[in-house]
């Protein structure tokens, strides 16, 4: 089946070429100076593999060539369109929905292969291989269950859905009823029902409730955990595809991309002191926020943008706080305006990122980049947490719960246990904010009402504005 | 005598794994969001089970229905490549060292 051109190996040592070409492409990701390099890396092994696969086309007639460029054009115009059109704000719906396209097109492939057993050399005698049927079967599902749990990511995220968790009644027993179902239409298929074509559907019906039921009970605060496990999802479908299809570069991407958000998943859990069951199982995020509101009555100081420039003026050394109300009022340039003519007086001025202070992992450091901030003034939580002693000032902007003492001295606190950015260890904290309301997962900050915090009530991009301005 | 292709790959996605778990926890955490842009663009690799199912002989209805199916696959698969590498490289000259500042 295979065309003139190329031998069998030659075409699988290609494919391998190109799962280096990705492992590359990811390596290149340790440092901000090879990362373009490593992407153009990973761009040449899909050109690689897409080469390879087009050579050996069993129809390559002039019909079915412009058939696939259309299709290819389609898809290419509309990811080029949301790539140049997605604000850097906006990206984890972004990678959700590009989760969810990688799920969708594992199922599709897979129902491909499914209908024509033939093209994808899985018949012996007329009959699919029970090892292929296992792994068709296994992609329907995860790749199910990456696309309709993407999809709720995405509305979650996208605010076109509540992102609280939305709790049915014997969820788990609904999970587990469905999951049973599609054990037994699995089974049903393997044994060689006649009716395989409809369990097959029922099976991905079903998956797609499945990944429907297991994310909606999951509450915004745990996001950026889920967007990860969504993306280790993907890739472990488009792993067990490539077993089906017997193709180097899919099986060895999928463990890549599988492994990889593994890890970043592993890292967010970490970062909000979370185990990663307690995140699947869901719920977190309504906590609190319902519960009775104790009235507090505790005094807070609250200063102007003068006080809060003059004791700016007058530090040697600031560490800034940025966190997701920050991008939300879109301060981040005036904040760089700020922090600009603070540098000029010779003043160092530093930032301190939680891991979690986006909404995704790593969301942050773009949002940083793309007003300008150089990337050697950003310091991870464990660089810098025990610089704020030394600090003069602590500057607070949009962040709140990762910067709450609570998490290491209240057990009864939700956040507990959670590592924060220290920065009531700092000679004073300006923290600027809104309102003295809660925070995202709508626990109270002791820090408000610390002597040395000043609080500086006002719309962050108005409040870096008005302290440049008085600077 | 052979082994088996389940075994083959098999092998091959365990040291993947490996390789995957090594070389991710070598990258930088400012870089994790391109990180998952550019995942979600390798791993719509799976374009080539697409092209594979659009480019046989086939004839029946199953035949028919599988080339449609693999059509919108394509369609998906393309979405992935196109947005995740073009948005990871938007993202990525972000982070160029700004050396102009004197110009």
């Amino acid at each position: 089946m295979f065309s003139d051109f190329m031998s069998v190996d030659l075409t699988a040592s290609l494919y391998l070429l190109s799962g280096v070409f990705f492992i590359l492409a990811i390596r290149g990701l340790s440092s901000p100076e090879t990362a373009r390099i490593g992407n153009y890396l990973g761009m040449s092994g899909m050109l690689i593999a897409f080469t390879v696969t087009i050579l050996n086309l069993e129809d390559n007639s002039l019909s079915n060539l412009i058939l696939i460029v259309a299709g290819i054009s389609i898809g290419g115009l509309i990811g080029t369109f949301l790539s140049k059109k997605v604000a850097m704000t906006d990206m984890p719906q972004m990678v959700a929905a590009l989760n969810s396209m990688g799920g969708m097109s594992a199922v599709l492939v897979a129902w491909a292969a499914f209908l024509s057993p033939a093209a994808f050399g899985l018949e012996i005698n007329g009959y699919i291989a029970t090892a292929s049927m296992v792994e068709m079967l296994l992609g329907i599902f995860v790749g199910a269950i990456t696309f309709s749990g993407s999809v709720i990511a995405f509305l979650k995220l996208q605010g076109l859905m509540k992102s609280a968790p939305v709790i049915l009644p014997l969820r788990h027993v609904i999970s587990i009823g469905i999951f049973s179902i599609i054990l037994v239409c699995s089974y049903l298929i393997l044994i060689g029902s006649q009716y395989d074509q409809v369990l097959f559907l029922v099976i991905s019906i079903l998956s797609l409730a499945l990944g429907l039921l297991l994310i909606i009970p999951i509450g915004g605060a745990d996001m950026p955990v889920v967007i990860a496990v969504l993306n280790s999802y993907s890739g472990f479908a488009a792993a067990i595809i490539g077993f089906t299809l017997n193709n180097l570069a899919l099986v060895i991407t999928g463990a890549l991309v599988g492994s990889s958000g593994a890890i970043l998943s592993y890292i967010m859990c970490v970062a909000m002191n979370r185990s990663f069951f307690s995140v699947i199982m869901g719920g977190f995020g309504d906590e609190g926020a319902g519960g009775e509101q104790v009235k507090e009555t505790r005094p807070v100081k609250i200063g102007s943008a003068d006080d809060a420039a003059f004791i700016l003026k007058n530090a040697s050394s600031v560490i800034i706080v940025p966190g997701y109300g920050m991008a939300v009022a879109r301060a981040q340039n005036s904040l760089k305006e700020m922090v600009d003519k603070l540098k000029e007086m010779g003043i160092k001025v530093t930032y301190a990122i939680h891991p979690v202070a986006g909404r995704m992992p790593g969301h942050m450091n773009v949002l940083l980049a793309e007003a300008d901030v150089p990337y050697d003034d950003i310091y991870e939580l464990t660089e810098i947490n025990s610089d704020f002693a030394q600090a003069d000032v602590a500057f607070v902007i949009g962040a709140n719960d990762v910067t709450n003492p609570a998490a290491k001295s209240d057990p009864n606190s939700p956040i507990f246990g959670m590592p924060i950015l220290e920065v009531e260890n700092a000679k004073t904290v300006l923290f600027v904010k809104r309102s003295l309301g809660i925070g995202y997962a709508g626990i109270d900050n002791d820090l408000f009402y610390q002597e040395n915090t000043m609080m500086l009530l006002d719309d962050a991009k108005k409040m870096s504005e008005d302290i440049s301005a008085s600077i | 005598m052979d082994i088996s292709p389940l075994v083959y790959y098999g092998s091959i996605f365990v040291l993947a794994i490996f390789v995957g778990y090594y070389v991710v926890w070598s990258v930088t955490p400012a870089l994790h969001t391109p990180l998952m842009s550019v995942t979600n663009a390798i791993s719509a690799v799976i374009i080539v089970g697409a092209i594979i199912a659009m480019g046989t002989e086939s004839s029946g209805t199953a035949g028919t229905i599988s080339k449609v199916v693999s059509f919108f696959a394509l369609i998906f698969a393309s979405i992935n490549i196109f947005g995740g590498f073009l948005v990871t490289q938007r993202m990525l000259e972000m982070y160029k060292k700004k050396v102009k500042k004197d110009v």
